[in-house]
């Protein structure tokens, strides 16, 4: 079926362009003028390893190997499940990546939904009033956030809400001096908030501004011209015809800006010293822990392409036009 | 029809209001720029008997634990992401126009191959690839510079591509390729001119990108070495104090960043404004 | 003819000028730039009653007004009339979709993420209606399963019959058909016009807006002769047999472009509304322009129809 077909060629495409990445990236961490066993040596990690850990680590990074047998040796652990060592952590890398991921998968859904939710409406009432002043408010909060560094509103929560106001914890996802276990579901929230709400206001931008174009073809167009013929009013055009067309193109649109949640998340992890993904890629690259760094890069890209294959299946999935073999995107 | 007519007066209108934008953004920016250079030495210079001082006339911005005056840090740090980001969007925009060039001029496989390095920048997120181009630069100005200019150019080569192509298409580069001209000559005579106002627009626009990637990276710590001022560096530092209240030593510096940002916004949309044929008074 | 005339007026347009507020390029000033000035139109129970005019001439914004869909920059003045009582804006609120109803271009009017069958129902839920919309269904010879169907998955013809139906759905007394038959073969639009011309013999009225001369005599009962947004001539369709019975040259000109009279071409184009001759629209490319051409041009009524055009204003005899 060309739907199968479709499906096939969106996977396989995308097992080149990890391939692409994990090679990209392998070849960087290797051109940095910081030798990883020299770095790692002196760290508790690499001494408590075992010699064939050592070897394995050396098969990796070590000098005397050549590069191209160097990347395969990791590729090949790799796709076995075996992602090294996290030095930084002293702990299986595997183990730390499904760890922080879980951590940031559950700030990223958060922001992911608020900023989806609000951007639709924001930008559906924009473009409704298209030239009043709620489309100016709402437009020109728009693109003042489009040019706001993500860590810099979530300094400015910090500063107001934990620091001024004190309603709500500083940071950390756990306070200090509390096992990670004995910290209930209420406070894990409380410390959930801030960094939600910075990423979401973010994320709220480009959706925001997207739709409203969106809108504003919509509200040109053939068919609402004919739907307020027919004797509809604002309210039913807009809940009848303009969110049934906009819906799909944003929806997808927000499953395509999951590398942006992403990128804002590392940044933002770091402001409110979150225990995610992000935070850990820092602590990898400012550490030299090099099977970290080299891990978290192909997870978080095989994440965005999650989110594009979504995108894309949706659309198929979802729009009439496509599902029912009308005409090609 | 109708649209034609809608007031090429209102248009012509709009046209001189964003010229003057454009005119005063420039400024403006060019005297952060030098202020920043002529600040250089008042930036570092530490001073304990004023230490932590909130804003006032003398020092508008405070002075942080060291008694550095913050207004002085902040435009010597801003016109340092300012440089890096004129220099790194030039890269940017020059890969871009080549690479954009290649996959439209050299045929199917050079425009798989591009189309797929495209697919991979835009694939791993911005902030991991510059993480991992400044650790593999070890870290630093060129670091960032090079980071920074290797990972925003898909956008815009990506629409350089396909105006290419549109253009490739006109009759008169079939007529002049018929004529036995070059390609290089066809490149040079019909088609940069014809990219040129989308290259310049999509070249400033890239600046603010650029910034602010360049205060994210150096606020991860990836960036500019500590001792040289950078907006990243300013509020990464600032995150110690900011539990003791210590407001200011974040809130400007963001602001001025928010505002630099702005204003390169500003004077890319109004180029493209200015630029674009299909705006302009009949 | 003349019992046509005592049937009852649905509506009447008289005297309709539509005007855009632009901005001037030099002096920034705003202007008011005329697309309809002074149309009159009527349509009585029982008739299909075309306007023609070739395109740009404003005759969609003539089914806009009426409909009250124009622009914010627009104003309107003249007088509109529905069964004889003044149309205010509120009564083309509460007429458009029930006793007014439009039936637009083509398939783009329609919602395209919405099935046909929701559309043509527009909201209503009960089963009378979903029963009437079967038996339309029935009368125009579609299958139910189009109900279930996406406008894509619309052939040209099904579609103009899906948006006729919508039309039908509420029982309206006047349909106004804006080019309802763009882009279809000749044989699919006579198809369209008996449609219409079934829906008038049932005591409706039909306001047909139409590039198309030739097809619209196929079902009309009057044509209006649209020029530069303004009316050049009001005839019965029977005047068409004849070319020496149309009254203004226009007309004639329209008359002779039709294949059957000679395929004549009338050079030159339509002015633009920003640079309207003064006096009549038509004169710069009138082969019988003359003096008083560029003065008040009154609308004089000549045998059952009427024209505006000087040479009947000065003697009110047919000339040669």
């Amino acid at each position: 079926m060309r739907y199968i077909k479709f499906l096939f060629q969106n996977l396989v495409k995308m097992a080149t362009l990890l391939v692409g990445v994990s090679i990209v990236a392998f070849t960087l961490v290797s051109m940095s003028p910081i030798d990883p066993v020299q770095a790692n040596v002196g760290t508790l990690g690499y001494m408590r390893m075992t010699p064939e850990k050592k070897a394995e680590f050396a098969s990796y990074w070590g000098e005397d190997v050549p590069p191209v047998e160097r990347y395969l040796n990791w590729a090949g652990d790799f796709i076995r499940g075996d992602m090294g060592i996290s030095l930084k952590y002293n702990r299986p890398v595997a183990e730390v990546v499904s760890e922080k991921f879980r951590n940031s998968l559950l700030l990223m859904c958060v922001a992911w939904i608020l900023s989806g939710v609000f951007g639709i409406l924001l930008g559906v009432i924009a473009g409704y009033y298209r030239d009043r002043w709620q489309d100016r408010l709402i437009k020109g909060y728009a693109l003042l956030l489009a040019s706001t560094p993500a860590f810099w509103i979530a300094l400015v929560l910090l500063m107001v809400f934990a620091v001024w106001l004190q309603w709500l914890p500083v940071g950390m996802n756990v306070p200090i001096g509390m096992a990670a276990a004995e910290v209930g579901f209420l406070e894990r929230l409380r410390h959930l908030i801030l960094p939600a709400a910075a990423l979401s206001l973010t994320g709220v931008a480009n959706i925001a501004l997207h739709t409203r174009e969106k809108m504003i073809d919509i509200m040109e167009s053939d068919y609402v011209l004919f739907a307020r013929a027919r004797g509809e009013r604002g309210g039913a055009i807009v809940r009848r015809h303009a969110l049934r067309n906009i819906l799909l193109p944003a929806i997808t649109l927000q499953f395509g800006s999951v590398s942006e949640i992403f990128g804002g998340s590392v940044l933002i992890e770091q402001v409110f010293s979150y225990p995610g993904l992000g935070q850990a890629a820092v602590d990898a690259g400012l550490g030299s822990d090099v099977a970290l760094l080299l891990a978290i890069t192909v997870v978080s890209t095989l994440f965005v392409f999650c989110g594009n294959l979504i995108a894309n299946v949706l659309y198929g999935v979802v729009d009439p036009r496509i599902r029912r073999g009308g005409y090609e995107r | 029809m109708k649209d034609k007519a809608v007031g090429a007066g209102r248009i012509k209108n709009m046209r001189r209001r964003t010229r003057v934008t454009v005119v005063c953004a420039v400024l403006l920016l060019a005297a952060v720029l030098v202020a920043g250079v002529l600040l250089g030495e008042r930036a570092v210079q530490t001073d304990f008997s004023r230490k932590n001082v909130t804003p006032c006339i003398p020092y508008l911005f405070g002075t942080d634990w060291m008694g550095r005056d913050m207004l002085a840090r902040t435009l010597k740090g801003l016109s340092t992401s300012i440089f890096i980001g004129i220099l790194a969007s030039a890269i940017s925009a020059l890969v871009a126009l080549v690479l954009g060039t290649m996959a439209a001029t050299l045929g199917k496989g050079a425009d798989a191959a591009i189309t797929w390095l495209i697919d991979l920048m835009l694939g791993v997120p911005h902030i991991v690839l510059l993480v991992l181009i400044s650790y593999a630069l070890g870290k630093g100005f060129w670091g960032v510079t090079v980071g920074v200019a290797l990972t925003h150019w898909p956008g815009l080569c990506r629409v350089l591509r396909s105006e290419i192509l549109q253009i490739r298409e006109s009759t008169y580069i079939g007529v002049a390729r018929q004529l036995g001209k070059s390609p290089w000559y066809i490149a040079k005579t019909h088609i940069f001119p014809q990219i040129l106002p989308q290259f310049l627009a999509g070249l400033i626009l890239l600046f603010p990108h650029a910034i602010l990637h360049e205060a994210s990276v150096t606020f991860l710590g990836f960036g500019l070495s500590p001792e040289k001022p950078a907006i990243g560096m300013i509020l990464s530092e600032s995150m110690s104090y900011l539990s003791t209240g210590k407001w200011w030593l974040a809130l400007f510096p963001g602001l001025a960043l928010v505002l630099v940002v702005v204003l390169f916004e500003r004077i890319g949309n109004g180029v493209r404004t200015l630029l674009d044929p299909a705006s302009a008074h009949e | 003819m003349a019992e046509e005339k005592r049937q009852k007026e649905i509506l009447r347009i008289e005297r309709l000028t539509v005007s855009f507020a632009q901005y001037e390029a030099k002096t920034t000033q705003r202007v008011e730039l005329p697309v309809i000035s002074d149309l009159n139109v009527s349509v009585r129970e029982g008739e299909v009653v075309a306007v023609v005019g070739s395109s740009g001439s404003g005759k969609s914004l003539l089914a806009h007004t009426v409909f009250g869909l124009l622009p914010q920059n627009a104003s309107v003045s003249g007088d509109m009339f529905y069964q004889g009582m003044r149309l205010r804006t509120e009564d083309i609120m509460r007429l458009r979709g029930s006793e007014l109803a439009l039936v637009p271009q083509g398939v783009s009017y329609l919602d395209p993420l919405m099935k046909t069958g929701k559309q043509i129902l527009n909201g209503r839920r009960d089963a009378v209606s979903r029963e009437k919309m079967q038996k339309l269904f029935v009368r125009y010879g579609l299958e139910q399963g189009v109900a279930q169907q996406y406008p894509f998955e619309l052939s040209g013809g099904m579609a103009r019959r899906v948006l006729l139906m919508t039309a039908l759905m509420s029982e309206p007394k006047l349909i106004v058909a804006d080019e309802p038959t763009t882009g279809m073969d000749f044989s699919l639009a006579t198809k369209a016009m008996e449609d219409f011309r079934g829906f008038a013999d049932e005591g409706n009225g039909v306001l047909l807006i139409t590039h198309d001369l030739k097809l619209a005599l196929t079902v009309a009962d009057r044509v209006i002769v649209f020029y530069a947004g303004t009316t050049l001539e009001e005839a019965t369709a029977a005047d068409f047999k004849d070319g020496r019975l149309l009254r203004h040259p226009y007309t004639r000109a329209l008359y002779r472009a039709m294949p059957e009279h000679g395929f004549a071409a009338l050079p030159g184009t339509q002015p633009y509304v920003r640079d309207m001759p003064k006096g009549c629209p038509f004169a710069p490319r009138c082969p019988k322009r003359g003096v008083g051409c560029d003065g008040e041009i009154p609308v004089t009524a000549v045998r059952g129809g009427s024209v505006r055009c000087v040479r009947y204003a000065k003697t009110s005899l047919p000339e040669a």
